[in-house]
């Protein structure tokens, strides 16, 4: 129904009635069009808004890309780069392979992961549906407090307790390891995974609790049957945003992972991850040179496994969505 | 009235929202296999009184519970088994809540929580629950569809056939009619005249002639008070023992 209509509907009850409320429903023209106006202002800003994500997103890719592209189609090997352990870019006769790089980025994320989904999606079950009162408040102040630590801290934590501990427990030489860096992306992971995977839970409405309740299921029946499932694409979403912060992570990997080029058998293994290079090389490199583009061309590539990640989240939950 | 060997006593019951009285010293005693009806207006306790039963309200942020409440004789705040009690209880919620499953895992739920695996007994039970709740011609055919997908008077039904799925001993219907049309009331109203045979019913309903229809007794609430509770016919004749009970029967508030 059109605005036209709405109006024309309001007016006359309202004239007829004399309510009082003829008057202002039926407006001047002058006066309607300087209400249109403004609902067009107001819409077009909030289209800006929705679209500038967007247009950030391929802003960011296109530069990235632009600095990366003219190593990347002259005289780049990709094979190379994708297959290789040989990481000397500073030598007479450089090499790019980056294969280590992505492998000690894949390592320590899927450790993370494995030990921050169970603990994360765990915790939100516990806050959303067994907490109570001040206990869960309690639980969800201090969780956010853990977001908002700086990952440099982190960092900190995983070179002064985590590695002479490590070292301790696994007697291994070097406690900075892929263990190291994903306990530690592991436990940034989590609080993000616990405040989203906590809304998901608490979305699903109360009444399907009370009906599971009402056939006698127990709390742990109802959360397992019902409302896991009604929340799954909730906590999918809370998942791989976790997922994300793990990739993209640098300072905390940086600092905690040993910082070694090498493709990892173990998890007490030292690795370097794809950021962690970036940031570590891209200040010494000289502007233009090969080396420069190359750290350029990994920047495109962790931005394409971000992309692949969503994407594939996307598609798995539509899919939830069809059935 | 004293009923012999009551199926459900409740004695003093006091049901409190934070400093809201929705409650106020109940005592009723309930016959086995009798078709209890509830009536009264809008916010007069009528779901309090069912929620206490089952023992829901305790998840209510606030709500407080003092008396006694019996089912067999047995003190139900002092079950330790909450699932327990609630199997012995089928609920029907005013407005239909299907769960976000298919139409078979809606109707298969209760019993599977309860320990059945046996694909053959699970069948049974979801045909002759479908069945009793005038629905199974409806979805025969669509048993894997999502139970959120079907109208909401098949919801309802749904529903339904969901209370009975855990062969209830007390079936709470909180005006299940709501959503459904006078001809499917009908054929429910048919069951639940069958089911009263195993099984004993709590109907509250705004529909007053739905009560005179079906309920052996009819109990008046009003504003957490149990103004009367008599044999449908006194309740709603021309005598009832409480003037109010007259007033609202007849129309004249309410």
């Amino acid at each position: 129904m059109s605005r036209e209509e709405v109006e024309g509907a309001g007016a006359n009850p309202g004239a007829e009635l004399g309510t009082g409320l003829g008057p202002r429903l039926g407006r001047s023209p002058a006066r309607q069009r300087l209400h249109r106006a403004k609902e067009l202002l107001i819409e077009t800003v909030i289209r800006v808004c929705g679209v500038s994500a967007v247009i950030f997103v391929f802003g960011i890719f296109y530069f990235v890309f632009r600095e990366a592209a003219p190593l990347l189609f002259g005289g780049l090997d990709l094979g190379e780069l994708l297959t290789s352990g040989e990481w000397y870019p500073d030598s007479d006769n450089p090499r790019y392979g980056a294969f280590a790089l992505i492998a000690g980025t894949l390592a320590v994320t899927l450790l993370a992961m494995l030990i921050a989904v169970p603990l994360g999606l765990g915790a939100a079950i516990f806050v959303s549906e067994f907490s109570r009162g001040r206990t869960r408040e309690i639980l969800k102040i201090v969780i956010e407090l853990l977001a908002a630590i700086p990952s440099v801290v982190w960092g900190f934590i995983g070179l002064v307790i985590m590695n002479p501990l490590i070292i301790d427990l696994f007697d291994t030489p070097v406690g900075l390891n892929v263990l190291n860096g994903a306990i530690l992306l592991a436990l940034m992971s989590v609080p993000i995974i616990v405040s989203i995977g906590e809304d998901a839970l608490k979305a699903v409405p109360d009444t399907y609790r009370e009906a599971a309740e009402a056939m006698g299921a127990t709390r742990w029946q109802v959360t397992w049957r019902v409302l896991l499932p009604a929340a799954r694409n909730g906590l999918l979403a809370a998942v791989l945003l976790g997922v994300g912060r793990a990739v993209g992570e640098t300072m905390a990997v940086l600092m905690a992972t040993g910082h070694s080029v090498n493709v990892p058998d173990s998890p007490l293994d030292s690795v370097r991850t794809i950021t962690a290079t970036i940031a570590s090389e891209l200040g010494e490199t000289a502007q233009g040179s090969d080396h420069y583009r190359v750290l350029f061309v990994l920047g495109s590539l962790l931005f394409l496994i971000t992309f692949l990640v969503n994407l594939t989240a996307d598609l798995v939950i539509r899919g939830f969505k069809r059935r | 009235m004293v009923v012999q060997h009551p199926k459900i006593a409740f004695r003093d019951l006091k049901v409190r929202y934070g400093e809201k009285t929705a409650l106020e010293g109940i005592n009723l005693e309930v016959a086995k296999n009798e078709i209890l009806g509830i009536i009264g207006p809008a916010g007069s306790g009528k779901t309090s009184l069912l929620r206490v039963l089952n023992r829901t309200l305790q998840n209510t942020p606030g709500a407080k519970v003092t008396g006694d409440v019996r089912i067999d004789g047995e003190d139900i705040h002092r079950m330790r088994d909450v699932s327990g009690l609630r199997r012995r209880i089928g609920m029907v919620a005013p407005l239909p809540v299907g769960l976000p499953m298919s139409v078979y895992d809606n109707v298969a739920f209760a019993p599977r929580m309860a320990g059945v695996t046996d694909k053959k007994v699970l069948d049974g039970v979801v045909e002759r629950c479908l069945r009793q709740a005038a629905l199974w011609e409806e979805v025969e055919k669509r048993l894997g569809d999502l139970g959120t997908k079907l109208s909401g008077g098949q919801q309802q039904r749904l529903t339904i056939a969901r209370a009975l799925s855990h062969s209830p001993e007390i079936l709470c219907l909180d005006e299940f009619s709501i959503a459904i049309d006078p001809v499917t009331t009908m054929r429910i109203e048919e069951v639940l005249k069958e089911l009263r045979k195993h099984m004993t019913i709590f109907l509250v309903t705004n529909l007053v002639q739905q009560a005179r229809r079906l309920a052996d007794r009819t109990a008046f609430l009003l504003l957490g008070e149990l103004v009367e509770v008599g044999p449908t016919e006194e309740v709603f004749g021309r005598n009832p023992r409480d003037r109010r009970t007259f007033d609202y029967v007849h129309g004249i508030f309410g």
